[in-house]
Formats: C-alpha cells, structure tokens, sequence
C-alpha cells in the first residue's frame, strides 16, 4: 500500500516541486521548480527515487509530517535538524521512517530552503505536465499547509545509503552578458563584477533582489516588454539588480545586463537577507 | 544572451508574432519560444548554431498564419469607459462600437498566465495607463493601455483602463489548452 504524508506542523512557506514546467513562457506560465535543483535531485537519489520525482521545498520554516505507511525520508539543501519519532536523524541521507511515524525538520541553521524526498515522491495531480508550484501566479499544486494530505507514489530503486556531498563553491556567481548591456553605462558589467552587494528581505522564489551603488542607466524611457530567461539580472529604474529565479514573469519590461549561468543559481535559493553576493564573468 | 538562449530583435509586434508561429510550426530547436513587443525569446536552445541555421529561412514578408477566431461577449460597463469616450472624443457608446468593430489578434502573453496582449487598436485610439495602478483588478476585466487592449484572466492589480467585463473563461489549468487566447489567436469583442 503506498502511504499519505499528512503535514501535522508547517511553518514558513512549503511547496511541492518537481523540475517544472517548460514550453509554456510563451501563455505566460513562469517555469517554478525547485530553486535548489541539485538538493532535490540528491534528496530523490537518497530514497531511491528518479531525479525529476516531486519533493517538498521548506522554506525558512520547520514542517512534520505523518507517514500512513513506512517510508524512506532524506532532507536535504539548507542545514536544519531533522528527526523521527522525536529521535535525531542525519541531515543529508534517507531515514527510515515506520509506518504512523512522525518525520520533523526544524529551522535552518545555515541556508534557506531544506527539501524533503519520499521514497515514490509526492504524487500529487501534477498541472499543465508537472508537480511544481509556481508562487507568482501560483500554478499547480496548493501551498502545503497543515492538514494538507500528500499522495507518495510506489516506492522504486533501492535507497542510497549516502551520496556524496556537494562540493562547496564559494566565490561569486558567474554572469554572460545580458540582452541589454548598452542600455547602461560602458563598464557597468565591470562595476556588476566589482560591486559586494547584499541580499535584501524582499528575496523569494521569483527573485533574488540586491542592494548596493545602483547601476547607471545611460538610456532613458521604458523597454518594450521582452522575453526573460533563468537567471537575467534585471535592472529595475532604481539601478538595484534583481536575479530572476524559478517563478520569474516571462516577459519584463526592465533591461537585463547580466544572465547568471544556469549551474550557479542553485546558490540563490540558500542566500539570506544580509549575505554578501558578487558576480564574476563567466 | 546567457547560454542556450537567444533573444531575436523584430521590427514591431507583428513580425515577432509572425517569427514566433513560424518557428512554432517549423520546430525549430527551442524548448520555449515567447514573442513580445518587438522581441522574440528562444530559450532552453540545445544548438545554437543550428538555431541560426534554421532561422535563416524564415521570411518576414510572409503572410503569416492565421489563427482561430474568438469571440468574447463583453459587459461594457468598466469603471474607466467615460474616461476613454473622452479621449477618444465620443460617448460611450461610440467607444462599444468601435471597440466591438476591430479584429484584434493575440500578439503576445505574459503579465499573468493567458494575459493577452491584443493588437488592432489604431495608434489615435491609444489611451495613457492609469497615473495609479488600482490594486486590484477584477477578473474578466476588459482594458485598454496604449494600443494594447487586454481581459485578464485572474484577480491582479493593474493599470489599464477599463471598459468592460467578460464571464469568459480566459485561463483553466485543466485544459488541455490552457489559455483561451495563445498568441495568434483573432479577437472579435461583441457587446453582451
């Protein structure tokens, strides 16, 4: 029988994600997804699961859940306690998880968003193709809330024990040239690259946004909306870049200068407000 | 711009709709390609190159293709209707009917899943946006900013002005179609 998880406590915003939607900017429909895609491919690996299964992504919060049935449970991304039946567990391997017992993740000690893989993943009817839910116009599944009851799907591949951890990379993200670099001053890709800037609390999963010495615009008047990629460092009139993240609009009327490469952005879902953030050409 | 990605540079809304349906139809290697106002997105691009290659083919001066025609029925009731009969210099009812005279076609989404930009309203019927965006936005609102006029499809704020209101179902998830209006769709808006 496969098990239900019910959400007995959630703090924070908790979602289902999966990898996203794709082939539908063009309605409108941003892509969601996890923001950390590399925890939750490693948290599907640890239970087993094929890398695109739906996980739950925590936001800054604490989440329990309730397994109806026995399941493999791994926690993964941002660095948080994780327990069973009140007893502490690993952080970064599967967890076996007895049938009506209680699984807890507490607040991250480091980071931002810890994900939760099921072994079978959390099958939800997906929409429009996929499991992921989008926060800008909220597409697919609903915010998990307490009492919300989540499907697992039949366990498949045997648990991994452990899996290598993630090389750590500090330095700064890397950036290709955006779409609109001559809308701004001649070395304003430079001054991107040179400038520590800090995260701002208005960050979330449609944007990373930064404050610093605003970027200098040297054309005036609004850009005809155009389409926006993963990753565009927009520029918004106030000269303060923001990085679009998985629930970014698909058009935008603000010039991008910069685009941070796709294997970098993982690092965005795990920076807090007041972390220090700089950019490096690619 | 960024790798995998290449935003092509148009000479107005049409010719990125007419890019944008041919590069559909001709399955170009595009995991995503989004018109907008004088832009056309390619995203999730597994060949550069190959892009190039193939887009090298289309021709502007192509009739482009025609889409299905829709028609909304339309409530002309909006809060901002004697606002635009003055800035077009007529009544309200010459705004219902010159409104309700004009094709329009989907030029492009974005805004909000199945917000579509429609095109045909003439440059001299062109209306400001609202100096304060209103908070919110009914759904179903009909709206005009610019030469743009637009229905959207769930409660948001905006800024456009408002003529009307439309119990059509714009934007359903469960569709398999989920937007009633997908770029190159015509409109026709007839009064309910």
């Amino acid at each position: 029988m496969t098990a239900t998880l019910v959400v007995e406590e959630a703090g924070g915003l908790v979602t289902v994600q999966d990898r996203g939607r794709v082939g539908l900017a063009h309605l409108g429909v941003p892509r969601a997804g996890a923001l950390d895609g590399p925890a939750a491919e490693l948290a599907n690996r640890l239970v087993g699961n094929d890398e695109t299964a739906a996980v739950l992504e925590v936001t800054m919060g604490d989440l329990a859940v309730r397994a109806t049935e026995a399941v493999w449970l791994a926690v993964t991304g941002a660095r948080c306690p994780v327990s069973v039946e009140g007893r502490a567990c690993a952080h970064g391997e599967a967890v076996w998880v007895p049938r009506d017992g209680t699984a807890r993740i507490g607040p991250p000690e480091s980071g931002v968003r810890a994900y939760l893989g099921v072994s079978g993943g959390i099958a939800v009817e997906p929409v429009l193709g996929s499991r992921a839910t989008d926060t800008l116009a909220w597409v697919g599944p609903p915010r998990v809330v307490v009492g919300t009851e989540l499907p697992v799907g039949a366990a498949g591949g045997a648990p991994a024990a452990h899996d290598a951890p993630r090389p750590p990379r500090p330095g700064p993200l890397r950036v290709d040239p955006g779409p609109r670099v001559d809308w701004f001053a001649g070395d304003a890709l430079e001054q991107l690259c040179a400038t520590a800037y800090t995260v701002t609390p208005a960050s979330n999963r449609i944007g990373l946004r930064l404050d610093g010495p605003p970027l200098e615009r040297v054309r005036d008047g609004e850009l005809a909306s155009e389409g926006m990629v993963l990753g565009a460092v927009q520029v918004p009139p106030d000269g303060t870049p923001v990085v679009f993240l998985a629930d970014h609009p698909t058009t935008g009327g603000y010039p991008v200068l910069a685009v941070v490469r796709a294997d970098d952005l993982w690092r965005c879902a795990q920076l807090r407000p007041g972390d220090e953030v700089r950019f490096a050409r690619g | 711009m960024g790798r995998g990605a290449v935003l092509v540079e148009v000479g107005s809304a049409d010719e990125a709709l007419s890019l944008a349906l041919w590069a559909r139809e001709a399955r170009v290697p595009a995991g995503e390609i989004v018109p907008a106002a004088g832009t056309v997105l390619f995203d999730d691009v597994s060949d550069v190159d190959e892009l190039g290659t193939r887009l090298s083919d289309w021709d502007p001066a192509a009739e482009p293709a025609t889409g299905e025609l829709v028609e909304i029925p339309v409530g002309y009731d909006g809060e901002d209707l004697a606002d635009v009969a003055e800035h077009w210099g007529t009544d309200a009812d010459g705004v219902i009917e010159r409104h309700a005279d004009i094709e329009f076609v989907v030029a492009f989404c974005g805004f909000s899943p199945g917000f579509a930009y429609l095109a045909g309203l003439p440059s001299e019927l062109a209306v400001p946006r609202l100096d304060t965006p209103r908070t919110k936005v009914p759904a179903g609102a009909v709206g005009l900013a610019g030469t743009w006029c637009a229905t959207y499809p769930t409660a948001s704020p905006g800024g456009w002005r408002l003529i009307g209101r439309t119990d059509a179902r714009l934007w359903n998830a469960g569709r398999e179609q989920p937007a009633l209006l997908p770029p190159g769709t015509r409109v026709r808006f007839r009064p309910a």
